[in-house]
């Protein structure tokens, strides 16, 4: 299958980039490592006139710490991820995740900020953001601008990014106590999207939650934050109850729609039962660590 | 656009559109059929080649992605007139069938043991979860990995000798 023809750029510094998008980023679709828009590209689901490939822009490779923040470069992979000390010792949550993400070669050449900026509903980065309160480094001819995660998905494929705009990185706020994650997929095969997936991150101060990030994977027109189900654990003992109830409100979040993978009734359960397992899992994995 | 890679270790190059993908170039251009398509939708992984010795799938990027860099297919695994361990290991072990996800599972293999020279059965698996076989079924290609694992070892462990285990397939 050959996708329809398009124009292809390939700049060497940022600043190229940004012309090329200040002058036809409403006709252009931008590259990272392709693993999402290349089969979207084949299948002509996408008919870009112009790809602008920003794999040979420098600098942009990097996971690295800044100001209270881990900073993931546009070009780092899901393997940088799976192979980061760093992130194991801080984000534990996605190396853990990195593992059920599409395969381990689709992982040696896809990356994390370009599978956010897909926005697929089903993809797992989304959530895992969401749940980490991340947030999106957009820079263009005006600037640079950040924008939080909450939010930034707007629709299934469709992100706050403007056209002119190139998100460069993922900032993820470093946890300043005892933190733990977790992320439960359930997929019927390797590489397949999730049926339902969660992610969790919890932040201890002693015995009470300090901060809960809840996203869900597969049950909306995008990836969703469940605030509710994070606002009733704010401040609280994670008692059986206290869990049971935030796993009811995220199910009753949930919007998923019945297809080939089961039925919406089933996904929301797997939500609960997900929800309920990922706060267990993570409050196990925060009392273990002392930041 | 001219695109230029190494290729098995020789500088090859071309003109091409650049919705062209790599593995179009490969097999069209090149005339290196061994890399196969299979599904072409980034699920089956017999388009696997090696990208500056990493494992990718070649009908997921586009051959002007790939300019500049390294690739090596199936064509590139023997070591001359010798068969590489990792060949050795699919003859051995009987780890194909219909032949037709092997390159891929051997440049998997290969690229797994080059990271990790003594992997367990569950890193293999986990190493070609990307790679489907629809016939001879994954215990004798995780054989035939942990088969080349123990040749390479034996090399390493006898560097005078004249690799007596790798130069050829049969007894």
């Amino acid at each position: 299958m050959f996708p329809a023809a398009f124009d292809y750029r390939s700049p060497s510094t940022l600043d190229e980039a940004l012309g090329v998008l200040a002058e036809r980023g409403d006709d252009a679709k931008v590259m990272a490592g392709g693993q999402s828009l290349i089969p979207l590209l084949k299948l002509r689901f996408s008919q870009p006139q112009l790809i602008l490939d920003i794999g040979r822009l420098p600098g942009l490779a990097e996971i690295k710490r800044e100001d209270g923040h881990i900073r993931i470069g546009a070009l780092v992979r899901h393997v940088d991820v799976e192979r980061s000390a760093e992130l194991a010792k801080h984000l534990p949550l996605m190396v853990e995740a990195v593992h059920w993400i599409a395969d381990p070669l689709v992982r040696n050449r896809g990356t994390v900020v370009g599978s956010v900026c897909h926005a697929d509903p089903s993809g797992d980065w989304g959530s895992i953001m969401l749940a980490l309160n991340a947030e999106l480094v957009a820079q263009s001819k005006s600037g640079e601008r950040v924008i939080p995660i909450d939010g930034f998905f707007q629709g299934p494929f469709t992100t706050g990014l403007r056209p002119d705009e190139v998100a460069t990185a993922i900032r993820i706020p470093l946890p300043t106590g005892p933190s733990g994650g977790s992320y439960h997929k359930l997929e019927r095969k390797v590489g397949d999207f999730a049926t339902v997936a969660v992610s969790v991150q919890l932040e201890l101060d002693g015995r009470k939650v300090k901060k809960a990030g809840i996203g869900l994977t597969s049950v909306g027109a995008t990836n969703l934050k469940a605030k509710q189900a994070e606002a009733g654990l704010a401040g609280r003992e994670l008692t059986d109850d206290v869990i049971a109830e935030a796993a009811r409100r995220a199910a009753s979040f949930a919007e998923p729609k019945d297809d080939i993978r089961g039925t919406a009734a089933y996904k929301k359960d797997i939500v609960r039962v997900f929800v309920q397992r990922g706060l267990k899992a993570a409050l196990a994995r925060a009392q273990e660590v002392k930041a | 656009m001219k695109v230029t890679m190494r290729v098995n270790g020789a500088e090859k190059s071309g003109d091409v559109e650049p919705r062209v993908l790599l593995v179009d170039f490969l097999r069209s251009n090149l005339l290196l059929t061994g890399t196969h398509i299979g599904c072409d939708t980034t699920s089956c992984g017999a388009c696997t080649v090696l990208l500056d010795g990493e494992p990718v799938k070649s009908c997921t990027l586009l051959a002007v992605q790939v300019d500049g860099r390294e690739i090596k297919t199936v064509e590139g695994i023997a070591q001359g007139a010798n068969l590489a361990p990792i060949q050795i290991g699919f003859h051995e072990e009987h780890g194909l069938q219909c032949g037709f996800c092997t390159p891929g599972m051997m440049l998997v293999g290969e690229a797994l043991l080059q990271r990790n020279p003594n992997p367990t059965d569950d890193e293999i698996r986990w190493a070609i979860s990307g790679n489907i076989c629809r016939c001879t079924g994954y215990m004798n290609i995780v054989k035939a990995v942990q088969h080349a694992a123990k040749l390479q070892a034996q090399a390493a462990n006898a560097p005078e000798a004249k690799q007596p285990a790798m130069a050829g397939g049969g007894e």
